[in-house]
């Protein structure tokens, strides 16, 4: 039965980088995008940045989502960042969530991430940020 | 046909190994992009039959963690593997969350694997409407062995005997009822049958029922599936479950049976693009057809009903696409 033809759903890959154990924030914000029509490749715990980037690829994503409440954001953020543009993968737009300081936050926008949430963060303004920012298939 | 048709762009970064290219073109497929055909076309003679291997069986008996552990026994036998986690796809937004990755083991820097999980898309019957076609791509890629993780449902998914050479069904001890459920179509698919979390009581006791059940049952052109246990947590029963998938491969190469099943794997794909087409094309004919709206008005009026109107319509339309 040919499905019906519709447009392309925005894929999203859910990250957490780190040793960092919280991922319920990770999986809210999975559970989220997927009830917004998404298709969220949830990829779990304790990624490496090189993991991250090589998935992204293979998954093709429209956007990578990362999350941190460890505190290693600015250890680990940033090598994500170089990564991107060693694969030429810049095209692909970063999000990230979890306990990361204002000022750190404004730094991380500096080296590319589109937008930095914290706790309480509304999934609504989440999922709206999401389709502002994912990449658009040509 | 003098020659294969002239590679794309696409198509020769996919055979030079270029990744980012190869995902994009399955992102293509996925979405029924007629841009990307003439690609499928230049590759499809270039890739031989590779090795598919279903992997299916109920939600949570291991299916993910058995891939994993397949993996790297193959890549210690330096076979390269291409991937691919089939979930669902959820009926109401469309939406899905894709999980299997969770117990791939990375390795990023590994040219001989490639992962690609997808969703179903409200394809039924446990892969997705693209399944097929990315196996082609993976084998032109050059992955020696593809292995396919169905959606894990209750019931007995039989698509992926329509994509695999070799099927193998997941399941775990104490699934009691279950096994009898699933009875039904199990036996029509599964070329081998893994009991998995062999680290739990009853594995043994599991594989015994099931051994009674396979000697029950009528052999399937001359294969009678292989039952082995394994735990894929502990990595035990691994390297039995890869020789009984060869023992299934090397049958199918021993006689007529794979170029059988090929056969009838294509015929299948073949009707369905067919009649993809058809549908397309009849229902061009009839949206534009002054004759339908009034017959639709007297179907509603009771005047005529469904079945005579479908004959008054059908003829026609074929006539119409024939001419095409
Ligand atoms: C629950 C919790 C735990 C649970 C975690 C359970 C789990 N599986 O997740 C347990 C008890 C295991 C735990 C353990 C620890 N915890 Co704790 N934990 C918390 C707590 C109270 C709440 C976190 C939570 O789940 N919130 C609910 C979710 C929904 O919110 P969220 O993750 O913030 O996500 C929201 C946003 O941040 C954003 N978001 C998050 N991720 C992403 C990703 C993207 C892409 C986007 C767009 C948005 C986004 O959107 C979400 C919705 O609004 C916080 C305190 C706090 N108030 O945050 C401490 C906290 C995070 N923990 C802390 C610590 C120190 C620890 C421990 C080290 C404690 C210890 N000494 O043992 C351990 C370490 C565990 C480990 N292995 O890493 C500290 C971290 C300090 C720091 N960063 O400097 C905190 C901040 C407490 C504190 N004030 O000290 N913890
Ligand atoms: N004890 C034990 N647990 C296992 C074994 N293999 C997998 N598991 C566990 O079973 C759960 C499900 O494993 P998965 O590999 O995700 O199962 P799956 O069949 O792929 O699941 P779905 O894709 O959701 O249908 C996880 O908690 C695994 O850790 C095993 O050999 N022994
Ligand atoms: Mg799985």
């Amino acid at each position: 039965m040919p499905a019906p033809v519709r447009e392309a759903p925005i894929r999203v890959l859910i990250a957490k980088p780190g040793l960092d154990g919280h991922d319920r924030g990770a999986k809210v914000v999975a559970r989220a995008l997927r009830d917004a029509g998404m298709e969220v490749i949830y990829a779990g715990l304790r990624q490496t940045p090189e993991e991250i980037v090589e998935a992204a690829i293979e998954e093709d994503v429209d956007l990578i989502g990362l999350s941190i409440l460890s505190g290693a954001h600015m250890a680990l953020f940033p090598k994500v960042m170089t990564l991107l543009k060693r694969r030429r993968a810049t095209d692909i737009p970063v999000f990230a969530g979890g306990i990361i300081p204002d000022e750190d936050a404004a730094r991380l926008r500096r080296l590319g991430l589109k937008a930095v949430f914290g706790p309480g963060t509304s999934l609504e303004q989440i999922v709206t940020t999401a389709r502002g920012i994912a990449r658009r298939r040509a | 046909m003098n020659g294969p048709p002239p590679l794309t762009p696409a198509a020769r970064r996919i055979l030079a190994k270029d990744r980012a290219t190869l995902a994009r073109v399955i992102s293509a497929v996925e979405n029924r992009d007629p841009a990307i055909v003439p690609t499928l076309r230049a590759l499809f003679p270039r890739a031989g039959p590779a090795r598919i291997i279903g992997i299916t069986g109920p939600l949570g008996v291991g299916k993910s963690s058995v891939i994993n552990a397949l993996l790297a026994h193959l890549r210690g036998l330096g076979r390269s593997v291409g991937i691919i986690a089939v979930d669902p796809s959820s009926p109401f937004t469309g939406g899905s969350v894709l999980g299997d990755r969770i117990r791939l083991e990375r390795r990023p820097g590994d040219p001989g694997v490639f992962i690609r999980s997808m969703a179903s898309r409200g394809h039924a019957g446990g892969v997705a409407a693209a399944t097929l076609e990315v196996t082609r791509l993976l084998a032109a890629f050059g992955m020696d062995i593809v292995l396919v993780e169905t959606v894990g449902s209750g019931q007995v998914d039989v698509a992926i005997r329509e994509i695999a050479s070799t099927s193998v069904v997941v399941l775990v001890p104490h699934l009691g009822d279950e096994v009898q459920t699933l009875k039904a179509g199990l036996f029509e698919i599964a070329d081998v049958f893994c009991v998995n979390k062999a680290d739990l009581p009853g594995a043994d006791l599991a594989a015994k029922d099931l051994r009674e059940l396979v000697s029950l049952a009528a052999s399937r052109e001359g294969w009678r599936p292989r039952i082995v246990t394994a735990s894929a947590r502990e990595g035990r029963g691994i390297g039995e479950l890869w020789a009984a998938i060869e023992a299934h491969e090397g049958y199918l190469d021993a006689g007529e049976a794979r170029a059988l099943a090929e056969r009838r794997r294509i015929s299948a794909e073949l009707l369905g693009l067919v009649t993809e087409r058809v549908e397309r094309e009849v229902a061009e004919a009839l949206a534009s057809d002054p004759a339908v709206g009034q017959l639709l008005d007297r179907i509603v009026r009771r005047e005529i009903d469904p079945h005579t109107a479908a004959a008054e319509l059908a003829p026609p339309a074929r006539r119409r696409s024939r001419r095409r």
